[in-house]
């Protein structure tokens, strides 16, 4: 007994520790990495965050990835509302291949995209736009919204929406005044899916730009070959790559529960 | 078999409770006597849950100590208690067949397979499963569910008592009185001790030997269903038990007699003299079918103006008016009446009971 | 209640059929043009019909990343899945300790890929990370820039650490949905820890198992970033897997007809093989 309680504590202790090496590592200079192996840092020092700030480079790598990754969410949820209303509420001509053909492109690995989606959006001048990483995200990110909003919105019965039309509501209003309110926790976990897909995604993300709208993540890998190997920096970066999903997964913690429960098949 | 006794049990949910209000269920001492009949009757959320799951061991009381034929189980788990407990909600194992779901309890328990091969069967005949221990227990009826997992708690050789939580919830109107005369005729063969918790009267008064009645944590009651329809010790029984439920009506004592809304009421002179030194409010209590309606002006007789006549079939129900209170009477269907006519009301004193605080004084 | 038939239903979903469409089809459509023609210049495209697909298929070093692939997603299910459950079945299910405990779990779930990477390189070098330095201070040889099982075994790890927290979430949370009458009445049965997992709560996790074979199935045979950040495929050609092999193709070598023709069959057999789990899973469901 005593032994399974200790696992919990034991597994998530065991997964910080290599957070913790970012994290230490970070706070070292350069010198005291290589120069010898220490287990925590001996003189801790911010220098290297100091770096990043100071240079824009990094700083507009940070907006950069934080733009389209916002620009993905806010789009992903918005065309994915009306559409995971109409899965959960009405057959249509088509509706169940159109659904399956909707997930399937989840299954799409990134890399096949990556030549047709850098000539594509080359040919309508998005390359190298937040625009250009938000749209081919979407590709993966708006099933993934359709999916989960169909979920939340099959646990809201259908009386609700017929009464609100006797009550003589419009769609448009009964959707935004009734309707939304009512799924909202489901709005918030897809919004999480989405930006946790985005957030973490690198390879189109990193194809699809090259100066002006370079994501924080690319600027890391190209530092890092460039500078040699400023290890101290590059922890730093990592590291500041982690707050934005600390932040957002400590807002929705309550909710990571009810929105994976959406496994029914 | 086995008589159960509760010394002075009480729980609360929390790990430190501070002040009565915590407690889920207030201090109590009960015996379930062997072989008996029990429904536990009482509203949502009045600690009948919680005092089932202690009986079983689910739970662990606050205080108290649970005694099964003398000896102390209070600390004993609910697998070594020999209690089956069913549950509002059917609980099935829906990957195995009818017959693994009755044998689960046994081959937990090591029992061979011979035995547990007869076992099975006698329950299956008993609660006319035997067609069906070859299926997959999953997508059953909810009422084959239901005997399935009162099955379960049979199966078992030594079983002391079964308990039931409101176990016919969620089985359709037509097949519960299937059910419910299918455990009456399981407790007549077994003389097992059940113990039934509901929140419909009907079922319990049908049901049952003996009612217990819960309250907010309490028993406020245990008697025949004849005991608590003819002499509620409490106003919670007086009026939670039949529909509609008791008459009570504030009143005063004066020289012997009852007096309510300025009108005399004879009663029994030692309940009287009793009333007077009782602490709390004093109420007057009368069930609607134990009213008579006596010819005008007939001595001890109250008048009252009728409001209201309800036809409920065999009987009409009367709503009138005695000064500020309101009084219900049944009456027979022949009987005329309408409102807005005055008629008179006799009090049998056999009926009438005085409650000083709620507590009937006796 | 069955759902109405309405077929205006389609003006709500055109938005995201236009969306995806534009993002999925007319890259997909030129993947098929790619692949069934030589490009020599801007101009000058010779039709070679399934050329490209035969010399794909042919391809020995294709052969070896796919059965690579095979083995490490395979790997990937066999650890993860076991121990994803098991942690499910400890997590603390009330109260701050079970907030706390659910952030920390999915914390790696939020790290960027590339910076997932990054760690496992500074944790686990053999000279400055606190993972390798302690593996050779055990006196075991360690060193994932060198050795071929050395560097497999260290993506793996990298991965079980990196998703496990997912099928964990998963089975968590249909562990929640569990009503707590179905424990009780085990309690009641006498049924052991290993009785109730095994008749009442992995039941009742087939939902969640699906979903979760599904995508750690379908996101390790995509796997790219992490072992490109980490090892580059190497030494050699150890932890090259098949989208590392296809962007090689495709940008490093700018073969883009093999790699277009590469890229269909990779996809098709992602969605296969994804069908095939699907329906097995499904099957021995309705078979119960």
């Amino acid at each position: 007994m005593s032994l399974s309680r200790l696992t919990a504590p034991l597994y998530l202790l065991a997964s910080f520790v290599p957070i913790y090496w970012l994290v230490g590592m970070s706070m070292k200079t350069n010198e005291e990495i290589l120069g010898g192996f220490t287990l925590w840092p001996q003189s801790p020092t911010l220098a290297n965050y100091v770096t990043i700030f100071t240079d824009p480079d990094w700083s507009n790598g940070y907006l950069n990835s934080l733009t389209y990754v916002a620009l993905n969410t806010v789009l992903s949820v918005l065309l994915a509302l009306p559409a995971a209303y109409a899965f959960s509420r009405y057959r249509f001509l088509g509706d169940s291949h159109l659904f399956f053909w909707l997930l399937s492109n989840r299954m799409a690995p990134p890399a096949v995209f990556l030549l047709p989606f850098f000539q594509l959006y080359s040919s309508i001048g998005l390359f190298d736009t937040p625009w250009a990483v938000a749209l081919a995200h979407m590709l993966f990110t708006v099933p993934l919204a359709v999916w989960i909003l169909e979920g939340f919105m099959s646990g809201v019965p259908r009386e609700i929406d017929e009464t609100a039309y006797i009550d003589g509501y419009g769609f448009l209003r009964f959707f935004v005044r009734i309707f939304l309110p009512l799924i909202r926790s489901g709005v918030g976990v897809t919004a999480f899916f989405c930006f946790m897909f985005s957030w973490v995604e690198l390879l189109l993300a990193r194809t699809l730009t090259s100066v002006e709208a370079k994501p924080i993540v690319a600027t890391m890998t190209r530092t890092v070959s460039a500078a040699g190997m400023d290890w101290g920096v590059l922890a730093a970066a990592g590291v500041l790559t982690l707050v934005p999903g600390a932040i957002v997964i400590w807002f929705v913690r309550d909710y990571i529960a009810k929105g994976f429960a959406l496994g029914r098949v | 078999m086995a008589r159960i006794e509760l010394r002075g049990i009480a729980h609360a949910y929390q790990a430190a409770p501070r002040s009565e209000e915590d407690f889920a269920l207030r201090p109590l001492e009960l015996v379930w006597e062997d072989g008996g009949a029990y429904a536990l009757l009482g509203p949502s959320g009045c600690g009948k849950t919680t005092l089932l799951n202690i009986i079983s061991g689910l739970l662990q009381p606050t205080r108290g100590q649970v005694l099964i034929d003398g000896a102390d189980v209070t600390a004993a788990p609910p697998q070594a208690r020999n209690i089956a407990q069913v549950f509002q909600f059917p609980v099935i194992y829906d990957t195995m067949t009818v017959f693994e779901n009755l044998a689960f309890p046994l081959r937990n328990r090591g029992v061979d397979r011979a035995e547990i091969q007869a076992r099975v069967e006698e329950v299956a005949a008993l609660l006319e499963l035997t067609g069906d221990l070859r299926l997959r227990a999953s997508g059953l009826s909810a009422d084959l569910r239901q005997r399935i997992s009162l099955g379960r708690g049979l199966v078992r050789k030594d079983v002391a008592a079964i308990l039931l939580d409101e176990p016919l919830t969620v089985i359709d109107p037509h097949v519960k009185w299937l059910l419910r005369r299918k455990l009456k005729q399981v407790h007549e063969q077994l003389k097992v001790t059940l113990v039934y918790v509901t929140h419909d009267q009907v079922e319990a008064l049908t049901l049952a030997d003996r009612v217990v009645v819960m309250n907010g944590g309490r028993v406020v009651q245990v008697g025949t269903p004849q005991e608590l329809v003819e002499r509620p010790l409490d106003t919670f029984v007086g009026y939670f038990i039949g529909s509609p439920g008791m008459n009570l009506l504030p009143c005063i004592v004066e020289d012997g007699a009852v007096m309510v809304e300025g009108q005399r009421i004879p009663l029994d002179a030692d309940v009287c003299a009793r009333a007077r030194t009782a602490g709390g409010e004093l109420r007057l209590g009368i069930r609607p079918e134990f009213l008579r309606r006596v010819a005008e002006g007939s001595p001890q007789a109250l008048r009252v103006e009728v409001t209201q006549v309800e036809h409920l079939g065999r009987h009409k129900l009367a709503t009138t008016r005695l000064g500020e209170q309101s009084l219900k009477v049944r009456l027979p269907e022949e009987e005329r009446l309408s409102a807005g006519e005055s008629c008179w009301l006799e009090l049998p004193p056999r009926w009438t009971m005085l409650y000083a605080g709620g507590r009937a004084i006796t | 209640m069955e759902k109405p038939t309405n077929h205006r239903a389609w003006l709500l979903v055109l938005p995201v059929l236009l969306a995806v469409s534009f993002s999925a089809v007319i890259p997909l459509m030129t993947v098929v043009n790619y692949s069934v023609q030589d490009i020599l210049g801007p101009e000058q495209r010779v039709f070679v019909g399934t050329e490209w697909f035969r010399k794909v298929l042919r391809d020995p070093e294709l052969h070896g990343a796919l059965r690579r692939q095979l083995g490490f997603s395979l790997a990937v299910l066999a650890l993860e899945l076991p121990l994803g459950v098991a942690l499910a079945l400890v997590l603390p299910r009330h109260g701050r300790l079970a907030s706390l405990a659910l952030v920390l779990l999915g914390l790696p779930l939020l790290i960027p890929f590339n910076v997932v990477g990054t760690i496992w390189q500074l944790f686990a070098r053999g000279d400055i990370g606190l993972l390798g330095v302690a593996i050779n201070a055990l006196g075991l040889e360690y060193n994932y820039t060198a050795n071929a099982l050395d560097a497999w075994l260290t993506v793996l790890a990298m991965d079980v650490w990196h998703w496990t927290p997912l099928v964990a979430l998963l089975c968590y949370a249909g562990l929640r949905a569990i009503p707590e009458a179905y424990y009780q009445a085990a309690r009641i049965d006498g049924a052991s820890t290993w009785a109730t997992f095994r008749f009442i709560q992995l039941p009742r996790l087939r939902g969640v198992l699906t979903i979760a074979v599904l995508l750690r199935f379908m996101d390790s045979f995509m796997i790219y970033t992490e072992p490109f950040v980490l090892t580059g495929g190497g030494p050699g050609n150890a932890t090259t897997f098949l989208s590392q092999y296809l962007t090689r193709l495709a940008v490093g070598q700018f073969d883009l007809g093999p790699a277009a023709a590469f890229s269909l069959v990779y996809f098709l057999v992602i969605l296969l093989l994804s069908y095939v789990f699907y329906t097995a899973m499904t099957r021995t469901k309705e078979a119960r």
